[in-house]
């Protein structure tokens, strides 16, 4: 019996995979409500509390005319017990058709599609990859500059540790895109993302101030910078509101740049901008939804 | 004596087997741990902390009647990656081997990232070779992140 693809990792999927998504979701957000997956049972197995993440992968599987099962909160599955990852993902997958797993451990998403029979879709492994998140970001820049070819990505904020952008670069990658990464030096993207930028001859440029950049480019891609991945303090205190994106910041900017942001914000993107057309990051999160349909039809192989 | 004629011998020559020469001083008894050789009962000499121009310090382990597979032997590529084999056959040196390190490496060594799911449930740690000479690095198969020569944690 083959393997059931699963999508763990970015990479699992190929450029023409990843078009197929995007082409399948434009026809879930065209009409979203659509029976099928005929009552056949999803499981959702957060090992660790995310409630947005967990509430459009199920609002995505209702619309589908599917089934939930699963948890929300590890207190209450036999893991506390001290049932193995093993056993758990092994046994549910007798129950259902298809995983969607959250886990606070790296890898754990990849362990399980090796112990089960039905497709694992990794809703988030640590700090390791989240990959459906950068496919609706890939459906976020498609659906508002009408293409993923040539564009110009600004990526803000925490570049070393940001799943998503690693896993943006990774998608993008095949797109010809030009990157600005804007960071500081404590939060830089590490070398091996830019060795893999350099290896797929993509113009990439390094700064640590966005006022330079905001003005060229495209995509706006913010993401956190959190206060505990500075060693030290001093240097936090510094450039703590060099990151915050302020809406008379986006005066000059181009007509069709879009501000993306796999969210919860704290403060990097200051209120009064919401209400600048400009401003996707709400619609991003609405486009997960139609994301998640596509990627569960794509590894059913639903008819649509 | 063919090749070792004239040398004076630090550790015994033996008159069938294998020899492995050119391993790092400080990764010998890992070597002999992950050749399983605590479980051969035929005679095993080795020599440590020898002079060596390439190494600075090198050992050699010398099994007397044992012959290894190619994929057994490249197991120690990843810690001596300039380690030399020889075969011996009545003294002699009947075939040099060269090790060839290997694209996966599967059980030897622990993932670095203290929250990778192989250091916390009973999994087999998986690696993919990203980086062969002059050091060994490891992606893990598992949480993709990658574990250099310095932070090797033998099982």
């Amino acid at each position: 019996m083959n393997k059931a693809k699963s999508l763990v990792s970015i990479t699992d999927f190929d450029v023409e995979e990843y078009l197929k998504i995007l082409e399948l979701a434009a026809k879930f957000e065209a009409n979203s409500y659509r029976n099928v997956l005929n009552g056949r049972v999803i499981a959702s197995l957060f090992f660790e509390p995310s409630t947005r993440t967990r509430l459009s992968f199920e609002s995505a599987i209702n619309r589908l005319g599917g089934r939930v099962i699963g948890f929300s909160d590890i207190e209450t599955t036999s893991s506390t017990k001290g049932e193995t990852l093993h056993d758990t993902i092994k046994i549910i997958s007798n129950y259902c058709d298809l995983i969607v797993m959250r886990h606070p451990l790296e890898g754990a998403a990849k362990f399980a599609s090796e112990v089960a029979n039905v497709p694992i879709i990794n809703a988030g492994d640590g700090a390791n990859q989240h990959p459906t998140q950068t496919l609706l970001d890939m459906y976020s820049i498609t659906k508002t500059q009408g293409t993923l070819s040539n564009l110009s990505i600004a990526l803000i904020g925490d570049l070393k540790y940001g799943r998503t952008v690693h896993s943006l670069i990774m998608a993008m990658k095949h797109f010809n895109p030009t990157f600005h990464l804007v960071a500081p030096p404590e939060l830089a993207l590490p070398n091996e993302y830019k060795t893999i930028l350099k290896e797929n001859n993509i113009p990439f440029y390094e700064h640590t101030d966005m006022s330079s950049v905001l003005n060229e480019v495209d995509i706006v891609y913010m993401t956190r910078v959190q206060k505990e991945r500075f060693s030290d303090l001093m240097e936090y205190e510094k450039t703590k509101n060099t990151y915050i994106l302020r809406n008379e910041m986006l005066a000059h900017t181009k007509a069709n740049m879009k501000i993306l942001h796999p969210l919860p914000r704290v403060n990097e993107i200051q209120q009064d901008v919401d209400e600048n057309p400009k401003a996707y990051y709400f619609e991003q999160a609405r486009n997960g939804v139609f994301t998640r349909q596509a990627i569960i039809s794509y590894l059913l192989q639903l008819n649509v | 004596m063919g090749n070792i004629q004239g040398k004076q011998m630090v550790v015994s020559a033996i008159q069938n087997g294998t020899v492995i020469d050119h391993i790092p001083s400080k990764n010998l008894f890992k070597v002999i741990s992950i050749l399983k050789l605590e479980n051969i009962d035929t005679q095993i000499t080795f020599g440590l902390n020898l002079e060596s121009k390439k190494l600075g310090s090198k050992a050699i382990i010398k099994i007397a009647d044992k012959f290894f597979m190619q994929d057994e032997i490249n197991k120690i590529a990843i810690l001596a990656p300039e380690a030399k084999l020889s075969i011996i056959k009545d003294y002699q040196i009947v075939e040099k081997k060269v090790l060839t390190c290997p694209d996966q490496v599967q059980g030897i060594t622990r993932c670095f990232n203290p929250k990778c799911v192989t250091n916390h449930q009973n999994i087999t740690p998986k690696f993919t070779v990203i980086e062969k000479s002059p050091n060994v690095s490891l992606r893990c198969e598992y949480c993709e992140k990658i574990t250099d020569f310095e932070h090797f944690k033998f099982i």
